[in-house]
């Protein structure tokens, strides 16, 4: 069975390849089916290939396909352990659901088919990078993600912010592969071999603790571009220019899981520069709180979640950072239920007002939209962590890791507390914003409940976000255990031992949800918005103006530099040298082609001429004159 | 002494055909010069013992190729006189310096072995030259003999195409499209 | 005098020169490719008394050869020459001149 694991990648990727030639002629909603059907199936067969995980009876293993690289004793490996299936798990369960919904949402777009073939892709490329059984080979998958993601973004290019989005986020994830690639350099400079399994092995004895430290440093640039973690989170909220499934695919199941994932799988590494560790763990909890902070002023309904997602991957980077593997990856299970939820609603939402994004325009949705609204609610206390749903269980897990931790991880802690209380806060504006309080859309508009292709993933999705706290709570570990073999190298941080203490931490967290829920709601239920004016909000809105400082600091100098380039080297130099050639090229033919007269007869002159001059010539040579 | 006479007779016949040919105006002699050219080069064949070769030579070049020469220059209808006065810039030195260099040089790279009669001339009698033909045409040379059919039949085709598609090109095809 | 196989190359050789300076001189297509003929026959007459001179058939088959490309020849080059008095009504080739650089 897991000789075969290949075909978890293969199918999506048939799928995508099929739809790019077929997918006119399948047209709609057959090319959707298809597409639903290929990473369906993709999970199924990762549901029975890794089922034996749970009972030990299947064993890590790594399956050669074929030879790659010799001269670098590279091959296309693929690692098939628990932390593989878990993420298998997460982007083909959550990316099936997201297809399905898709079919619905798309319905009567021009390039319907396309777009599944894009997704399909995306899938292939984000199973491609957690079934990696090196560094190359995650390294093609990490890159066919970011191609995939450009291509969705992007996909409504006629629009020219959808296109720029597209090239923002491309652009920017360009500069963490930098960091992800020379840390591969650096990385079989050290060990002469890219394979998961030799360099997590030898590499107590290999490393030197400053060699780990740049390797995980540069590791963690890669993380901070593909998971949009501070400084280089800024093409997420951009992101939302693609279709809302796109989004829902980008921000829960693929793409900015994948430096999670990625810290996680390299954690040996990470094990050995407790610097770096501290870092991580500083990135991921100041982006926590940066990017709920922007969060709680937003207006577009996406954008929010997009601020929320930002903020809940600093979560999982904050727990990966700080060695609690299973914390984090927990965190990224039970999140990608209920992001995918929120947006699947969010652009339910968008479908039923008929693409209004401002959700100053909303509210009063309730009654409209039932299912979606119920969904909702389920999926914002999911997110909020409130007590029983799944977002409570592991976040909390990673606070109390932190918290049991100690030193400079205490403070961290406090910050990420904090940052429950936001979390709680712009959610509940969220929901209120654009279900509860009085409607103030305006009149032409009719909001409708949508099709059932697109509820029916609302309420898995909302299933799953209820009771997926349950794979992992103090008393039952069932994820930590199942994750056992795939950590066997590293030292995790653990939640306090004490139930006391742990319920103590979870009181005083559930207190900070439930202060920002009451004080929300109090806030956003009234008949009239409140007015949003102040230096806080303006800043916060505008997202601390991140994206004009790096226009300024960056993209002007650059365009300036081009600019330059283009009128004095290229239009200069280069063109000087090529039109130069060019003249010559033409003088010399201009005095050549004199001698083209047309004539028949001077070319047979010419022709006689060469012959008589041949023929003296051999007579003479062969002494006959 | 009677086979000098003969030759020499025709090979003055032979140049003095060839030169009507280089400097007729009017086609129709320059053909009967090329005529009579070929006519005495069978004869030649006959003097050299090629008896077959010189019933093909009167056959095919003096028989057929020669008669269609005549056929087209009726046919377009350039069997009148016309102007020879050279246009070219030095074409007319040019061409006659090489034609005498070309027969200067033949001559002067051949006199030391064919002239001076040191060849065995007429040594080994060919005999039976028809069937010495064959046998080395439909023995040792097949493959190149049945070559020449498929040469042939590509002239033909050729010859077919030519005259079937006309002055104005091939017959435009009507498929339905509006020209662009 | 003996007649000895220079003779039949000595005159092939003028003929051939002859058949050159027609190619190279005349304006008439037809009477340059009346030209080429003669050329070639030049050449087969110096087979043949090669032919003879050796004892050896092989030059007549050589002549045999020459005479059929000779003939295939003759019919696609009329046929060439037909086609292109059709067009231009001309058998000048120094008015075809069109590849002139």
């Amino acid at each position: 069975m897991t000789d075969l694991i290949w075909l978890l990648i293969a199918l999506p990727a048939v799928g995508a390849a099929v739809l790019v030639f077929l997918g006119r002629r399948l047209g709609e909603p057959g090319a959707g089916w298809l597409a639903t059907v290929t990473v369906a199936a993709s999970f199924a067969f990762a549901v029975v290939s890794g089922v034996g995980f749970v009972g030990g009876t299947v064993h890590p293993a790594t399956v050669e396909l074929f030879s790659w690289i010799p001269a670098l004793g590279v091959d296309a490996t693929l690692l098939w352990d628990p932390l593989a299936v878990t993420m298998t798990l997460v982007v083909t369960g959550v990316g099936a659901l997201i297809h399905l919904y898709a079919i619905g949402y798309m319905h009567g777009d021009p390039r319907f088919g396309r777009f599944f073939a894009y997704l399909n892709l995306f899938i292939a490329s984000m199973l491609t990078l957690v079934l990696a059984g090196n560094f190359a080979v995650m390294f093609v998958g990490w890159e066919l993600v970011g191609l995939s993601s450009y291509l969705l973004i992007s996909f409504w290019f006629e629009r020219p912010s959808a296109a720029a989005a597209g090239k923002k986020a491309f652009i920017v994830n360009r500069i963490g592969d930098w960091g992800f690639l020379v840390a591969l350099m650096v990385i079989f400079a050290a060990f002469g071999t890219l394979d998961f399994g030799t360099v997590f092995g030898s590499a107590p004895e290999v490393l030197s603790v400053g060699t780990a430290t740049v390797i995980t440093l540069l590791l963690l640039v890669g993380a901070t571009g593909k998971s949009a973690q501070l400084p280089l989170y800024v093409w997420l909220p951009d992101a939302m220019e693609g279709p809302t499934p796109v989004s829902a695919l980008i921000h829960a199941a693929t793409m900015v899981t994948a430096g999670v994932y990625m810290i996680a799988r390299t954690g040996a590494l990470f094990e050995l520069a407790p610097v770096s560790q501290a870092i991580v763990a500083t990135v991921g909890v100041l982006t926590a709180l940066f990017a709920a902070t922007i969060a709680i002023s937003q207006r577009d309904i996406k954008r929010v979640l997009a601020y929320s997602t930002i903020s809940q991957i600093g979560y999982m980077i904050f727990g990966v950072g700080m060695a609690a593997y299973t914390a984090g990856m927990f965190h990224l299970v039970t999140h990608a239920f209920f992001k995918a939820l929120l947006f699947l609603g969010a652009g339910s939402v968008i479908h039923a007002l008929g693409g209004e994004q401002d959700m100053r325009k909303m509210g009063g949705l309730r009654t409209v939209m039932p299912v979606t609204f119920w969904t909702m609610v389920i999926a914002w206390l999911a997110i909020s962590g409130v007590f029983p749903l799944a977002g409570f269980w592991s976040k909390d897990e990673i606070l109390g890791a932190a918290f049991a931790k100690g030193g400079l991880y205490t403070g961290l802690w406090a910050i990420g507390l904090f940052t429950a209380f936001l979390t709680a806060f712009y959610m509940t504006r969220w929901l209120a914003m654009t279900f509860l309080g009085e409607p103030r859309w305006s009149d032409d508009v009719h909001p409708h409940e949508s099709p059932w292709v697109m509820t029916g993933p609302l309420v898995i999705l909302a299933f799953a976000s209820t009771f997926a706290g349950a794979l992992n709570t103090p008393w039952r570990l069932a994820l930590e255990r199942f994750l056992e073999p795939s950590f066997e190298l590293v030292t995790q941080s653990l939640p306090p031992e004490s139930i006391g203490v742990v319920a103590a931490l979870a009181g005083l967290s559930l207190v900070l949800v439930v202060l920002g829920i009451v004080v929300a709601w109090r806030r956003y239920t009234t008949a009239e918005l409140p007015a949003e004016a102040g230096r806080f909000w303006y800043v916060t809105l505008h997202g601390y103006w991140v994206d004009d400082l790096y226009g300024r600091v960056f993209v002007l100098p650059g365009k300036a530099l081009s600019a330059w380039f283009a009128a004095v080297l290229d239009g200069t130099v280069i063109d000087g040298i090529v039109n130069g050639l060019g003249r010559t090229v033409r003088g010399f033919g201009a005095a050549m082609s004199t001698l083209q007269s047309g004539w028949v007869r001077s070319y047979a002159a010419v022709f006689g001429g060469g012959v008589l001059v041949l023929l003296v010539w051999t007579l003479v040579h062969g002494g006959v004159i | 002494m009677a086979e000098f006479v003969v030759f020499a007779v025709f090979a003055l016949a032979a140049l003095a055909g060839a030169f009507v040919m280089l400097v007729a105006r009017n086609p129709v002699y320059s053909a009967i010069g090329l005529l009579t050219t070929m006519f005495s080069i069978a004869v030649f064949y006959v003097l050299l013992d090629a008896h077959f070769i010189a019933a093909i030579q009167v056959i095919i070049y003096t028989g057929a190729v020669m008669t269609l020469f005549m056929f087209v220059i009726m046919m377009i209808g350039v069997d009148r006189d016309e102007d020879t006065s050279e246009r070219l810039p030095y074409q007319r030195p040019i061409g006659i310096i090489l034609a005498i260099g070309f027969a200067g040089v033949i001559v002067v790279a051949g006199s030391g072995a064919w002239v001076t009669g040191s060849a065995s001339f007429a040594v080994p009698d060919l005999n039976g030259t028809i069937e010495t033909i064959a046998d080395e045409l439909f023995g040792t040379w097949t493959v190149p003999f049945l070559g020449t059919v498929f040469l042939l039949t590509i002239a033909a085709v050729g010859t077919i195409a030519l005259a079937r598609y006309g002055p104005t090109g091939p017959r435009p095809v009507d498929d339905g499209e509006e020209p662009t | 005098m003996t007649l000895t196989a220079g003779w039949f190359m000595g005159l092939a050789a003028v003929l051939f020169a002859l058949g050159g300076a027609g190619v190279l001189l005349r304006r008439n297509a037809l009477v340059m490719f009346m030209s080429i003929e003669l050329m070639l026959n030049a050449v087969n007459l110096t087979f043949v008394a090669a032919s003879k001179a050796l004892g050896q058939v092989e030059g007549q088959v050589a002549t045999l050869f020459v005479i059929v490309v000779a003939a295939a020849e003759v019919t696609v080059g009329l046929a060439i020459i037909v086609a292109i008095f059709h067009r231009r009504a001309s058998a000048d080739v120094d008015e075809f001149a069109e590849l002139r650089g």
